[in-house]
């Protein structure tokens, strides 16, 4: 066994990206994801990286463009409002086919809300924060082990299909602390050519734009984007099941909430109801088969989410409503315990207890 | 004997710009400019949104398209990548001075070294010739009709006054290309921002005052005229800082 | 032992989040899961702070301990805010030179140790974290002393080396004192 140590979830993310790489962040300071900044503050200079603290959430999201367009691994963490900021460059990345890693340890809102955490931004991140016709592979991590894994991934992910990636992490998973070891196999190299870098004569100009003023030409860009996202759909959707083989009642969550319900799970087997949970890992693209063919097997769903029922919608749309899907929630920064996770499992096997 | 020819910076096509705008002298200044420096097979140009967006199809080097305002935090992303590329923005009135008024200021305030050309026309024009921060008191347009009343909408932005406190900016100076002197200072102006940026001097902004006969309901003299008369009184030329020559 | 959760609890800068992560790594090094999660937020500069840290034979579920097994508190609001929920059967340990009131609760174990006492007169001032933790780690057979001390090396950086004999002391004392 490698080496763990123990980390807290934005550090270990922040040294993961180092080691993926990335020598280039660009960022604003927001609780809870501020420690991302502070670390790379500290190691980039040491590592030859470049660490800017922009002026903006705005600066900081172009800054990534930038270097993401001149063919470096880069990235940005923020937390929710401060990814809203972001969704422009988001949308903007995704129009010039740049890949970047963007981290939201989400917290809660609307507004300004609240700095407790939260996945209210599931909406945000998988139906598109910023304008038009755009999708982001959405990696939910639920430990710190994860976080670091999916780091790596994203990174990979991103070059690999030239398209923004978004870590949804919370606030939970980036101040925890847990053993993790952070070894990673050498780093896959990928085709930048079409980086801005320079011609230095030896080719035409390269032209890194998102414009394209005639409609039909522009149909067909977007065209030719939704056939690489329907190979990620096929080829790079990610969950983990739970007590699924036997299970009459599914629990569907991810990122921390995927932990608590795991508990619920347990305590649920221990009163004997079959209660089992399937974990996305990717929320773009989202585990749809495993969701309709556990359908077929199981009474109900349960969606567990920190939000007032964002991905819940997901859920009913990949079982075609075929099972009865229900809403365990809590918002605002509050985290539901394992004992309402229960008592929810209970009402839905039919309230014997 | 050639004794004028295309610059080598310049992609040999048509240009969109209205007849009698100054974009395209001032596209040529900087392609000489890069030319003349011998910087081009190492540049890497960055549009901004309003007319000049179309300016990464015409300078022949490497081009990013920013999103509105944006364009110093993307020249900021490149030039950090690769410090040894040389990178420059081109950018109307609305995308520096208003919707990117934080960037630019940033930019200068973290001396990077970049060159940015700003094009003031005081006026919007992709868009229709709507009210710029930089239109001038009274003057009429699309969103001020009844000319830019001060009490309500404030008064212009003078972007080089402004920058000219800001203690990380190095070169800052506002030209004009409504006659041959005038082109010619431009000229020196921006080449010496490109070079400046070569010998790694940090931030240059030129400001060049322009004409837009499209939405200025002028014809090109005339808008240059106008121009001259209004608002090279209200935007004084002249160097408002050079901290290179402080150096010395 | 299959699981333990552990709650510290008292103000900001009583060292509550580092008493916590020193568990957690002793856990680490003795092969066990663990997890550690503080409160976050203005809470942390001057109001309350806490930090669970569960140690498992299991993989964590939930890494929240509402409901301690073991509760530490470093001051009044914390003792009465989580006794009640501390589990019956468990512990209870808490700085009596500072709460001056006693635990109400008659179904755990209660260990009260004068820590900001020990620590001023054993000249520790601050390190009344480590007496605590020394307590702690005495009364409940979740993590052996040795495991402490190689934790202490690994969290203290080499710059601050010598306050790893002071923090060393301090774990001693509160291990020692009946």
């Amino acid at each position: 066994m490698a080496d763990k140590v123990l980390m807290k979830g934005n550090e270990a993310l922040a040294e993961a990206a180092i080691m993926a790489g990335c020598k280039h962040y660009y960022g604003y300071p927001i609780t809870p994801q501020t420690e991302i900044a502070a670390y790379m503050a500290r190691r980039m200079p040491k590592v030859g990286g470049v660490f800017l603290q922009a002026e903006s959430e705005i600066a900081a999201i172009n800054m990534v463009i930038g270097s993401a367009a001149a063919g470096k691994r880069t990235m940005t963490s923020s937390s929710s409002p401060g990814i809203s900021l972001k969704s422009e460059g988001i949308s903007y990345l995704a129009g010039c086919d740049l890949p970047a890693l963007i981290v939201n340890v989400q917290r809660g809102g609307p507004g300004l809300g609240g700095i407790q955490p939260s996945q209210a931004d599931y909406f945000q991140a998988i139906k598109g924060g910023g304008h038009g016709d755009y999708k982001l592979i959405v990696l939910a991590p639920n430990s710190v082990q994860e976080t670091v894994d999916l780091t790596f991934k994203g990174f990979d992910l991103a070059d690999k299909y030239r398209m923004p990636v978004m870590l949804l992490s919370d606030g939970t998973i980036g101040q925890m602390m847990e053993p993790v070891s952070l070894n990673q196999s050498k780093n896959a190299t990928y085709d930048k050519s079409w980086a801005v870098t320079g011609t230095y004569g030896k080719r035409t100009k390269n032209i890194v734009n998102s414009l394209c003023l005639r409609p039909e030409e522009l149909e067909e860009w977007n065209k030719a984007r939704y056939e690489r996202y329907n190979k990620i759909a096929k080829e790079e959707t990610l969950y983990e099941e739970y007590l699924t083989e036997d299970a009459e009642i599914c629990i569907v969550a991810f990122g921390i909430a995927s932990r608590v319900s795991k508990n619920a799970v347990n305590a649920g087997r221990k009163l004997g109801i079959k209660a089992g949970m399937i974990r996305p890992i990717t929320l773009w693209p989202f585990p749809n088969e495993v969701l309709a063919q556990t359908a077929k097997r199981v009474k109900a769903f349960i969606s567990v989410e920190l939000s007032m029922g964002q991905m819940i919608d997901d859920v009913k749309l990949a079982i075609n409503c075929s099972r009865p899907v229900t809403l365990c929630s809590r918002s605002g920064g509050m985290i539901m315990s394992p004992e309402e996770i229960l008592q929810k499992i209970i009402e839905v096997d039919g309230g014997k207890q | 004997m050639i004794v004028f020819e295309k610059p080598k910076s310049l992609v040999d096509m048509p240009m969109h710009y209205c007849p009698g705008c100054t974009h395209g002298i001032i596209h040529r200044l900087v392609a000489e400019a890069i030319d003349e420096l011998g910087i081009q097979h190492k540049t890497i140009g960055i549009a901004s949104v309003g007319c000049s967006v179309f300016a990464y199809n015409y300078f022949d080097c490497d081009m990013v398209q920013a999103a509105h305002g944006r364009a110093p935090a993307v020249a900021t992303g490149v030039k950090r990548a690769n410090p040894e590329n040389i990178v420059f923005t081109y950018q109307g009135d609305g995308d520096l001075a208003s919707i990117g008024t934080a960037e630019t200021v940033h930019a200068a305030a973290r001396n990077e070294n970049i060159t940015i050309i700003f094009v003031n026309n005081a006026i919007y024009g992709m868009t229709g010739g709507q009210m710029a921060p930089t239109s001038l008191p009274g003057q009429v347009t699309q969103t001020s009709p009844y000319g830019r009343d001060t009490t309500q909408v404030g008064f212009p932005v003078k972007m080089c006054e402004m920058l000219s406190k800001v203690d990380g900016a190095t070169y800052l100076e506002r030209v004009a290309v409504n006659n041959v002197r005038n082109v010619r200072n431009a000229k020196k102006a921006i080449k010496k921002a490109f070079q400046n940026q070569v010998e790694g001097k940090g931030f240059s902004l030129i400001e060049v005052l322009s004409t837009c006969p499209t939405n200025w309901g002028k014809n090109p003299l005339d808008s240059l005229k106008w121009q001259e008369d209004n608002m090279t009184p209200y935007y004084p030329l002249g160097v408002y800082k050079d901290s290179t020559k402080e150096e010395k | 032992m299959s699981t333990k959760n552990f709650l510290f609890a008292g103000f900001g800068g009583q060292g509550i989040l580092f008493a916590g992560k020193l568990l957690a790594y002793s856990g680490l090094l003795k092969g066990k899961q663990v997890s550690w999660l503080p409160s976050y937020g203005p809470e942390m500069r001057g109001g309350t702070a806490n930090c669970s840290v569960i140690i498992s034979d299991e993989q964590i579920g939930s890494p929240i301990v509402a409901e301690p097994d073991i509760l530490v508190a470093l001051n009044l609001p914390s003792l009465e805010k989580y006794q009640n929920k501390t589990q019956k059967g468990g512990m209870i340990v808490y700085d009596n030179s500072i709460i001056t009131k006693s635990v109400s609760k008659d179904d755990v174990k209660v260990f009260a140790i004068p820590a900001t006492q020990l620590a001023i007169d054993n000249k520790l001032d601050g390190l009344a974290n480590m007496i605590i933790l020394g307590k702690v780690i005495k009364e409940c057979d979740a993590i052996d002393y040795d495991y402490i001390k190689q934790a202490m090396q690994k969290v203290v950086s080499a710059k601050k080396a010598n306050l790893l004999e002071y923090n060393l002391k301090a774990i001693e004392i509160g291990y020692n004192y009946k």
